[in-house]
């Protein structure tokens, strides 16, 4: 056979079994937008800023589990790239990104849109290729993949010079379709003495991260709980893992977890860390986070044990694999003492959430959310005091329900990643919450909901303010407000309207609980504004730096 | 909200001060295309983890390179090194101990 590179790549990509990709051309991108304009198989979705193209791979990524592609040109392209895919970094999703380069002869030259797109790329992304000779595609495009779904996932770069893209190669057949690598082997010694321990332990905590969504590990994990009576508790990326409100569920921990969560973790005498990976934010002061605990920590990527705190028992492995060995090792234990301790604590100490019954305060928002939606859903945040309400708040039940930016707390992911979302799932109903300061973020990319006239309804918590930065400095800073009050308020229903979406106010509805319904069960994009008080505060709250003891609130 | 927390930053941990005087020899098998080395030195400087010298050469067909890093020990090294397996170009990683010969004759080059 005898293409160009341009024309391998999109067939490689369509052997990967490939049918949306997300991206912005450019002239260094031009071959690759000509080889697609001849593909049947992939739907190209033209974003209005390469972030948004990042971040929509990305939310169709965390929907399916598996890699999906942006595109961008080089230069400024690729630049713009870079927060979505550092962003993929750091909450382990599987993302190719593929950029168009200056032609080979050209590199280093500071020639017309060149910048060192490999050189910048390297600490954010799992593995990083420049591509040198068409012929090298076939087996850099397969690793990419193959990369970024193996072990621990996340974002691999293929940056492709433009002579490359136009280079005729020649080859005899294609290569495989890539699978993921086995998962590391692990001991099985280790998985009896994490039984023993666990049998053995009177306050035993179960801690999930997204690795148990990533590992497609939570109903493994919901049994393990079950079996050994173990109270469990969820990160931010891990929502969903368990259902909120199962008997076991002791919440989301951390900075904003409930006073209850973080208080029996702190009395606990076993940690089970599964697929989790000690975030400042979710354990606060190292060493003060469950203080008198043994800790089991089983995960895939072997750095990250003993990385943040010291493993009594340590496992690499993929999780869903050790726990499959470890539940038939596991005792069925029923540990009544210590379970009728956490509910007195949950009932001395549960999520205060004032305003619940007014669905024109944020936690009443919420739930007036949830109460039109089922399980079904799929719910987006951006980044702020919306998202962490909604965290705290909303009654995630099924893993991968949940799609928000954990890691690098990017404002701006929630709209375009929950476009991604409604593309990969187009049945579903996609509901973003977002605040005005991170819609502002990738507002633009209301254009490319319009023109793909998607499932997807944005419930813009307005308080005219960088919420929780105006919390922070309220709280931290002697009140001195800075910089984080919007002086001059935003239009937002004549901006979606502006770009051919839907929206309707709550404000001054009569009935908002009914324009709400109205709203979210109308197909179609829709913005759906709601002014908030910017002097609610997220409660409680660990002051940055303190233990998880030394809550706020 | 309380002054007390007023004087709260982000709690910074520290970088230790000084790595010892402990010389490790690292070696690393690794795939040899440009850019390789920019993985690598990348990991250290980011940590602030002093490399004392550095040795390339490619070996066998020249598909592979080794590359011996000597570098002080601190108590971040394991972790480190870790870091450094991770990376898809890198094959395997062995730890020597810091009197290993293969920097000895170089004092020469650098008077």
């Amino acid at each position: 056979m005898q293409m160009t590179g341009a024309d391998l790549i999109v067939k490689l990509l369509e052997r990967q079994g490939i049918s949306t990709i997300a991206g912005v051309p450019g002239g260094a991108a031009l071959p690759m937008y000509d080889a697609l304009s001849k593909s049947e198989q992939i739907h190209h979705v033209l974003c209005r800023h390469e972030q948004g193209a990042g971040f929509i791979a990305q939310g169709m990524a965390r929907v399916s589990g598996r890699p999906e592609v942006c595109l961008a040109s080089s230069g400024p392209g690729a630049t713009n790239l870079v927060t979505a895919i550092a962003d993929a970094k750091l909450d382990s999703i599987p993302m190719i990104a593929l950029t168009g380069q200056v032609p080979l002869s050209m590199i280093g030259t500071d020639a017309f849109q060149e910048v060192d797109t490999y050189g910048l790329t390297i600490p954010i992304t799992k593995h990083n290729f420049l591509v040198r000779s068409a012929k090298d595609l076939l087996t850099v495009v397969p690793s990419a993949f193959r990369i970024a779904m193996s072990d621990r996932p996340g974002p691999v770069l293929i940056d492709v010079p433009k002579d490359v893209q136009n280079q005729m190669v020649s080859f005899e057949e294609f290569p495989d379709v890539v699978v993921p690598d086995t998962a590391p082997v692990f001991d099985i010694a280790a998985i009896e003495e994490a039984a023993k321990m666990i049998e053995a332990a009177e306050r035993p905590v179960l801690y999930l991260g997204g690795g148990v969504i990533h590992s497609g590990a939570a109903h493994m994990a919901v049994t393990l709980a079950e079996q050994s009576s173990l109270p469990t508790t969820m990160t931010l990326m891990a929502l969903g893992a368990m259902p909120m409100d199962h008997p076991l569920s002791i919440g989301m921990l951390g900075m904003h977890g409930a006073r209850y969560t973080n208080y029996v973790l702190e009395e606990a005498d076993l940690l089970i860390c599964v697929g989790a990976r000690f975030d400042d934010r979710a354990i606060g002061k190292t060493a003060e986070f469950c203080p008198n605990a043994k800790i089991i920590h089983i995960d895939i990527d072997r750095s990250e044990l003993h990385k943040v705190k010291n493993a009594n028992v340590a496992i690499a492995g993929d999780v869903g694999q050790v726990l499959s060995e470890l539940l038939p090792r596991v005792k069925p234990q029923l540990r009544k003492r210590w379970l009728s301790h956490v509910e007195s604590l949950k009932g001395r100490f549960p999520l205060a959430m004032p305003g619940v019954d007014d669905p024109r305060s944020p936690y009443g928002l919420i739930h007036a959310v949830a109460s039109c939606l089922d399980d079904s859903a799929i719910i987006t945040s951006d980044v702020g005091q919306h998202q962490m309400w909604v965290a705290q708040a909303y009654p995630f039940r099924r893993p991968r329900q949940w799609l928000n930016s954990g890691g690098l707390g990017t404002m701006g992911f929630g709209f375009p990643a929950a476009i991604g979302a409604a593309l990969a799932a187009p049945d579903r109903t996609v509901v973003c919450f977002s605040g005005d300061g991170s819609l502002k973020m990738n507002i633009q990319e209301m254009a490319t909901a319009a023109q793909e006239d998607v499932n997807v309804k944005i419930v813009l918590f307005n308080n005219q303010s960088l919420g929780l930065v105006h919390q922070q400095q309220s709280m931290f800073y002697g009140k001195r407000i800075m910089a984080s009050r919007y002086e001059r308020p935003t239009d937002f229903l004549k901006i979606a309207e502006g770009f051919g979406m839907r929206a309707v106010d709550l404000d001054p509805a009569a009935n908002p609980r009914a324009v709400l319904a109205e709203a979210l069960q109308t197909r179609g994009p829709c913005l759906i504004h709601a002014t908030i008080d910017p002097n609610e505060f997220v409660y409680p709250m660990v002051p940055p730096g303190a233990a998880n003891s030394e809550m706020i609130g | 909200m309380s002054e007390q927390n007023t004087n709260l930053s982000e709690f910074i941990p520290d970088v230790p001060e000084h790595a010892g005087f402990h010389k490790v020899v690292l070696e690393l098998g690794v795939a040899n295309h440009p850019g390789v080395m920019s993985h690598i030195c990348g990991l250290f400087a980011r940590r602030a983890f002093n490399v004392e010298g550095i040795l390339c050469m490619p070996v066998g067909g020249g598909d592979t390179s080794r590359i011996w890093l000597l570098i002080f020990e601190d108590e971040r090294l394991e972790k480190m090194i870790k870091q450094v397996e991770k990376l898809e170009d890198v094959l395997y990683v062995n730890k020597h101990d810091g009197e290993h010969p293969v920097f000895g004759r170089l004092d020469e080059f650098f008077q």
